[in-house]
This record gives structure tokens, sequence and C-alpha cells, in this order.
């Protein structure tokens, strides 16, 4: 392996080259010096912050954007691709963050979308698709039925599918953004082994993660973008996560853990017997003051929907609500404001924000009726709340009437937690808080759900990261198959044994 | 060693700025400066433009259409569609004529009540199909088009009602402080609804539902209730319409009204309301309107055939639609 390692780089075996990529906004320079050396066989992971200009990078060698300077090397020879087709026709290919499954269609017909078998030259021949798609999905081990329609597939099986479908492309560069973000520890196995398969058949894979510990048992060389530029680049075994969330962050940051403190005795809400047919059924569960309880499960255990039941979202078959001692009824996300519980959704963009809205718009939004009188909003005193929430949370704007989607993932997130806080929660739900947004960030957020508990009030945190859990809950519910298998405190578990409960 | 090019590309990112920003100015304002170009055009080809007289008339003719392009505002900007205003137009005008024709008149106060309750109710009907039966606005409103002209119909027995009181007639006939009343409706109609939806948590509402539904829910927005509001609106504003232009032409035809809401989806769309909802608002309406007005009052005096301003409508509706596309280009 290390001899095999050694060719490789010895730049024989350079598949992709970049280097002095820029490329700006309307103004605002987003990419100052991007540059890459992918090697056919190894997985490299492509490092950096939310707004380190990597997915400007990415959208520019996948021909989405055309860059404003700097050159583009394919096996050797200068290219510059105009459209993402005549990127995929080179032989790269793309599994982006954003999913875009056609929800209609077949698992083998959206793998096969654009390039479907034929029969007679114009009729599509489901019969080859599908066996297609079985042989694809078996040999990389991926639990999915080829005839299902994608409506019905959970966010982590189609992450899977779309997976398979760049794998099928059969391209010599595979990039992988976040490729991980949706999907459980479970699913990640899989999917890890079905890149070794692809690195010992000799494609060149560009990995972008803000899971650390991924990169490490996955990636053999890393390039960290920082603030629109390239930083540095080297192999993996030369590194350690310290020093790579150094070269990451730049700075110093606020260390890991303010540990949550003990959690005080106040009971703030008791769930009893919530079930909901089909998706969980019989939690129950409390939540103290000055605790931060984390819900663990595999993808499809059924944490959202509680979550989201919880909340109002959707409604429950059975269960009772106890608050401060007296039953309460949520119904909707109304009733769960009213009592002081506030939500930040799985996923920011369909459920969370308005991304063509400014920050101040999105972080006011439920708090307008203590901002306004007879209904008339009072903008100086909004103003005032956004403004104090943006630097409470270090948002980065250039104005608070910027619309958020111009606006990073880690940035988006925060929004989500300023509007939130400005009803002034007492229990704070959140589901998967820290995905896809990058580790200043992320430390940032756990610092601040700290402190929230810390003030006294009650946290419940849902989050694939075992990590995650283990470092920033005080204790942890398991979820398995819609039911909650396990209880325990943080300090007695190990990632072991969350992860035996869980599966 | 990185000193150099970050600098090169400051300047080069300022210029860019500069570049980009006016290209926004004319994203945003491109309607405008088409509507100053419009008049500034039609000043040098007609003398009869400019005149007092001539500019009373346009808005006058405006008015109708404009009172239900800013009912329309509300619905695009959630994200719906109505395409009942011209048959609800029709009814609510209808009820108000018979109260106040014949030899034996009712109050055009009372009249003018019952058409804009008629008009609440036709609206509320979609409303509760859209918000609640959550069938899509276009197929409900669709069938409303269709059902609210039988119901005129059924009421006027196909005949139109004419002899209408005096007192009635002011309200599309009459002056205040010089200018129609029509207009004077229009006027505070768009006035109100743009106070509505800039400075209210109403509007602010309404344009959380348009932009994204799911997280106007998640924020604990009463989502069917915005929608259902909407149409109700739409309904009373159609009623408004509808008496004023009854008024207007001292009649009301069991016609009146056909493919208005073609005219009001124009104006609300030439002035930069995105369809998918959650973007734009009153003050680019009343420009669309006003563009619209114009076109059909220049073309007239410049003699065109009125063949010739359809063309010329369709193809702005198009261009608008172009501009917003690239404003949205520019955003994300």
């Amino acid at each position: 392996m290390n001899v095999a390692r050694h060719e490789v780089m010895s730049g024989s075996d350079l598949l992709l080259k970049a280097e002095g990529i820029q490329k700006s906004y309307g103004g605002v320079l987003a990419l100052h010096d991007g540059r890459i050396e992918l090697c056919a066989g190894t997985v490299h992971a492509l490092c950096g912050g939310n707004g380190a200009g990597k997915s400007t990078f990415l959208n520019i060698l996948m021909g989405l954007e055309a860059p404003d300077s700097g050159r583009i090397w394919l096996n050797g020879s200068e290219t510059r691709f105009a459209s993402p087709a005549s990127a995929l026709a080179a032989g790269i290919a793309i599994i982006t963050q954003e999913l875009s499954p056609v929800p209609d269609m077949t698992v083998a017909e959206n793998i096969f979308l654009g390039r479907e078998s034929r029969r007679a030259g114009w009729f599509v021949n489901q019969t080859v698709m599908r066996r297609k798609a079985a042989e694809l999905l078996e040999r990389l081990n991926f639990a999915v039925d080829p005839r299902v329609k994608m409506r019905r597939l959970s966010l982590g099986q189609i992450q899977l599918v779309e997976i398979a479908k760049a794998i099928d492309q059969r391209s010599s560069v595979l990039i992988m953004d976040e490729p991980t973000s949706a999907i459980g520890d479970k699913e990640t196995a899989v999917l890890f082994d079905a890149i070794r398969q692809l690195k010992s058949a000799g494609v060149g894979i560009i990995y972008v993660s803000h899971r650390l510990s991924e990169l490490f048992s996955i990636a053999d060389e890393y390039t960290v973008f920082r603030d629109g530029g390239f930083v540095r680049t080297g192999l993996m075994k030369d590194i350690d996560r310290d020093e790579l969330i150094r070269l990451i962050v730049g700075g110093s940051l606020i260390d890991q853990q303010c540990a949550a403190t003990e959690p005080e005795k106040a009971t703030l809400l008791e769930v009893q017997g919530y079930s909901r047919a089909g998706e969980f059924e019989d939690i129950n569960l409390s939540l103290k003051s000055g605790e931060i309880v984390g819900l663990y499960g595999l993808m499809g255990a059924g944490r959202s929907e509680f979550a989201s039941s919880l909340y109002g979202i959707s409604r429950r078959n059975r269960g009772r609500l106890v608050m401060d001692g007296a039953e309460v009824e949520i119904n909707s996300p109304g009733d769960a404001l009213k009592f002081r519980i506030a939500m930040i959704t799985e996923d920011r963009k369909a459920s969370g924000l308005f991304l063509s809205q400014s920050v101040r718009k999105n972080i006011s939004l439920t708090s307008l009726s203590s901002l306004s009188r007879r209904s008339f909003i009072n903008e100086r005193k909004e103003k005032a709340v956004v403004q104090r929430m943006i630097e409470r949370f270090h948002i980065k704007v250039r104005t608070r009437d910027q619309p958020v989607r111009q606006l990073s993932g880690g940035n988006q997130q925060k929004v989500l937690f300023a509007r939130s806080l400005t009803t002034s929660p007492r229990i704070l739900i959140c589901d998967e808080p820290t995905r896809g947004i990058d580790e200043g960030a992320k430390r940032e957020i756990h610092a601040f759900l700290a402190e929230f508990a810390a003030q006294g009030n009650a946290v419940l945190m849902i989050s694939s990261e075992v990590q995650e859990i283990l470092a920033s809950c005080n204790r942890v519910v398991v979820f398995r198959h819609g039911r909650q298998v396990a209880e325990s405190p943080v300090t007695r578990i190990t990632p072991e044994r969350l992860l035996h409960w869980a599966s | 060693m990185m000193s150099t090019p970050t600098k090169q590309m400051g300047r080069a990112g300022a210029r860019s700025r500069t570049l980009g920003s006016l290209g926004q100015l004319f994203a945003r304002y491109g309607i405008v400066i088409a509507l100053g170009l419009i008049v500034l055009a039609l000043s040098v080809l007609s003398d009869n433009f400019l005149t007092s007289g001539n500019l009373t008339n346009v808005l006058r003719q405006v008015s109708i259409n404009g009172i239900l392009a800013v009912g329309m505002t509300f619905v695009i900007l959630t994200g719906g569609i109505d395409l009942s205003i011209g048959s609800v137009l029709a009814l609510t005008g209808m009820v108000g004529a018979s109260l106040v024709a014949g030899s034996k008149p009712h109050s055009p106060i009372l009249a003018i009540l019952a058409a804009l309750a008629v008009g609440v109710v036709a609206g509320a009907c979609s409303g509760i199909f859209i918000a609640w039966v959550r069938l899509p606005a276009f197929v409900v409103t669709l069938g409303m088009l269709s059902a609210v002209r039988g119901l005129t119909l059924i009421y006027s027995q196909g005949m139109p009602i004419s002899n209408l009181s005096s007192g009635f007639k002011f309200l599309g006939q009459g002056t205040f402080l010089g200018i129609p009343v029509s207009v004077v409706l229009f006027g505070a109609t768009a006035l109100a609804a743009w106070v509505v939806l800039a400075y209210t948590v109403y509007g602010r509402r309404v344009y959380a539902v348009g932009g994204n539904m799911r997280s106007a829910h998640t924020c604990g927005i009463n989502v069917r209730g915005i929608i259902f509001s909407v149409y109700a609106l739409m309904g009373l504003l159609s009623a408004l319409a509808g008496v004023t232009l009854t008024a207007r032409t001292t009649a009301a035809l069991p016609q009146a009204g056909v493919a208005y809401e073609l005219d009001a989806i124009a104006a609300v769309v030439i002035g930069g309301t995105s369809l998918t909802g959650g973007i734009g608002g009153i003050p680019l309406t009343v420009v669309g309107v006003l563009i619209i007005g114009l076109l059909n009052n220049g073309l007239d005096l410049l003699g065109i055939s009125s063949y010739y301003q359809q063309v010329i409508k369709g193809l702005m509706i198009v261009a608008a639609v172009l501009i917003d596309k690239a404003r949205h280009a520019d955003a994300a």
C-alpha cells in the first residue's frame, strides 16, 4: 500500500489539476486562489469553513460557473468546462449537497435519468433499467429497492441513490460534497465501502465533509481553503485533528466543551405515551431545567417525526404533555410557541428559512407581535432586536437587509437560532443543528446550547453524530424503529454502546 | 506574497461592484424607467397626451383594473392566483344595480354594502377550497369563474339592469376635490394595501406564506387563515371594482368583466411580483397598471389598431418576466 502510494504521489497519475482559480459575484470576491492536485486512486479531502470558497471552487470544476481567471488541467491537457454536461462527458461527476430527485419516478428511473435504456430507439426499456439498477445497488451494498418511487424513500436512502447514480456515470473524477450530511452512521459505513471500491478502480475522489473524523478514516490527502484562498495541502497521515482544525479556522477558538452544567431538579416538560401510527410509539421522556437531552438513532428511527409532533407540526395519535405540572395541548407550532417551545427543523432551506427575504425579516418573523403596536410593526424596535441577535451569534452579513440566500450554511443556521431566541423559549428542540456547517459555527452553536441550558432552560437535540451527542448532551435517549429503546446519562456510555442500542 | 493579488482583486471587485449595482438598479427599477420612457414618447408623439383631460381619462380608465390588481397582488404574493374576479365583478355589479334600479331604489349605501358582502362570500368560497380542502388555486378559481358567471346570468336572467339612482352613479361619475371618485377609490385602495403589506404584521405573514409555506407553518403562522384571507380580500375588491364599473357605465351587464383577470394578472406580473410568491409589492403593481393603461391610451391617440395593442401588451408581460428572472439570477 505504501509503495503504491508512493507511485501515486510521483505525479504520473495526476488526474486533475487546478490553480489560481478566481471568482467574484456581484463585486464580492468569493474565491481568489483556488487550487487542487488530485491523483488517480486517492480520496482527497477538500476542507474549509463556510465561506471558504469550496462550493464556488467545485461549481467551477463542474462547469456550473465560469471562473474569472485560473487554469484547469484534466489528464494533462488544459480544459475549461462550459456546462455540467461537458464536465460529465469528460469524466467528472458530482454528488451535490442539495438533493435533486424526481419524486414521482422510481429509483431506477432516477438513476438512469437522461440516459435511459431504450427499446427500438424511442421507448424506455423499464425491464433492463430495473435490472441494471438492481445490480448496481447490490454491488454497492445499498439497501434500496429500484422499483419504489423516490417519494417514499428516507433522506438517507435518497442520498444513497444519488451516490449510486454518480458512481454509475463511470467517471474518473468524482466530487462528493457532504455525502454523509443526511445519512446515519450505518449508511456511512456502506458508503465508505463503496468509496474504497472506487479507489481501487483508479477513480480520484474529491471529498468535502465537515465531519472531520470521517476525513481521517477515508481520505489520503487534504487541501485546506480559508477565506476564499488556498492554505495548505498534504497527506492525511502527516496531520492530526487539532492541526487540521487550526488550518480550517485560522485562529484560536473558544474551547470545544463549555461542559453543560449539572441539571437541576425542576422538570420543564414531560412527554407521556406519545404515539403516531407508523412513525413512533409510546415515547416517554422528560426535560429538566438546565439539561441537554440527545435523541440518537439511525435514519428512519422516528426521531424527527417525534420532534415534529412534539412541536405541533404533525398531529399525534395518542399521548399527553405536561408542563409545570399542568397538562397542555399542542396542536400547532403556534401553540408550541405560546408555551415557549421553539424548534429548529432538520432541513433549514425547506422548512426553516425564507431564502429570498432579508436577514432582518427572517429573524423577527416569530416575534412580530411583540415588536408591533396595533399590528403595525415598530421598525426601530425590530432593527434593534435583530442587530442584537446578529451580534449575539456573530452572524456574518453585509447589511441586515441582505437576503438570507446569500449567506453561508453556518450563518443561515445561526439566523434560525437567532429567530428562535427572539421568542424567549424555555425549551428548544433542534434537529441536526450542526449538519453541513463549518467547524467554527459548530462550536459556536454548541457553546450557545450549553449557555442556553445553563440559564435554566432545556434542549432536546436530535443528532446522528455520536461525537456530538457525547460531547454536548447530559443525557441520551435512543430510538430504534420508532421505539424508545434506551436512556442513559452520557457519562456512562461509549460510542460503541450507543451504536449497539440504535442498530 | 499574498498582498499583491489580493489588492488587484480588490480593485477589480470594486469595478464590477459598480457595474453590478447599476445592473441591479436597472433590474429593480427597469419597469419604472419603462414607464418614464412611455410617458416621454407619448408626450412627443401626441399633442393631446399631456392634457389634464386626457390624463384624468387615463386614470379613470385604469381605476377598475387598478383595484383588481391590488387584490391580485395579495393573492399572487401567497403563491396563488384568482381567475374568477371578472365573474365576481359582474355578479356584484348586478346585485348592486338591482337594489338601486327602478322606481323605488334602496339607499346606494345599502346596495354597495350588499355587493361587497356578496364579493367577500364569493372570495371566501374560493378561499375555503384552496386553504382547507387544499385544491390548486388555479382549478378552484377556474371553477368559480364559470359558476359565478352562471349565477350572474341566472340572477339577471341574462338582461342588463339600467336606470340606476343618481346617488349610486356618483360612485362612477362624480368627482371628489376635482378627481373622479373611481380614481380616488383606486388611490385609496392602493395606499391602504401598500401600508398593510409593508408595515403590518399581517403583511409580513403574507410574504412569509408565499416565500416558504413550510417555514411559515414552522414559525407558528396560521398559513390557512392567511391564504383564506387573501381570497376573501380579492372578493371584496372585485366587488368594489364591480359597483364602480356599474356606476360608471350606468348599467350592470351580465357579460361585464370578461377576461378582466388577465389584465389584473398582467399588471401584477409587469410590476415584478413573482408568480411563485413571496416577492413583489403594491408600488410596482401600480406602475404595471399605469403602463397597461398608458399603452392602451397612447396607442389609441396615435391611431394604432387595438389589435396591435394586444400584441404589445403580450410582449410587455414576457419582457417583465425576463427582467424578473435576471434579477433572481443575480440574487442567487
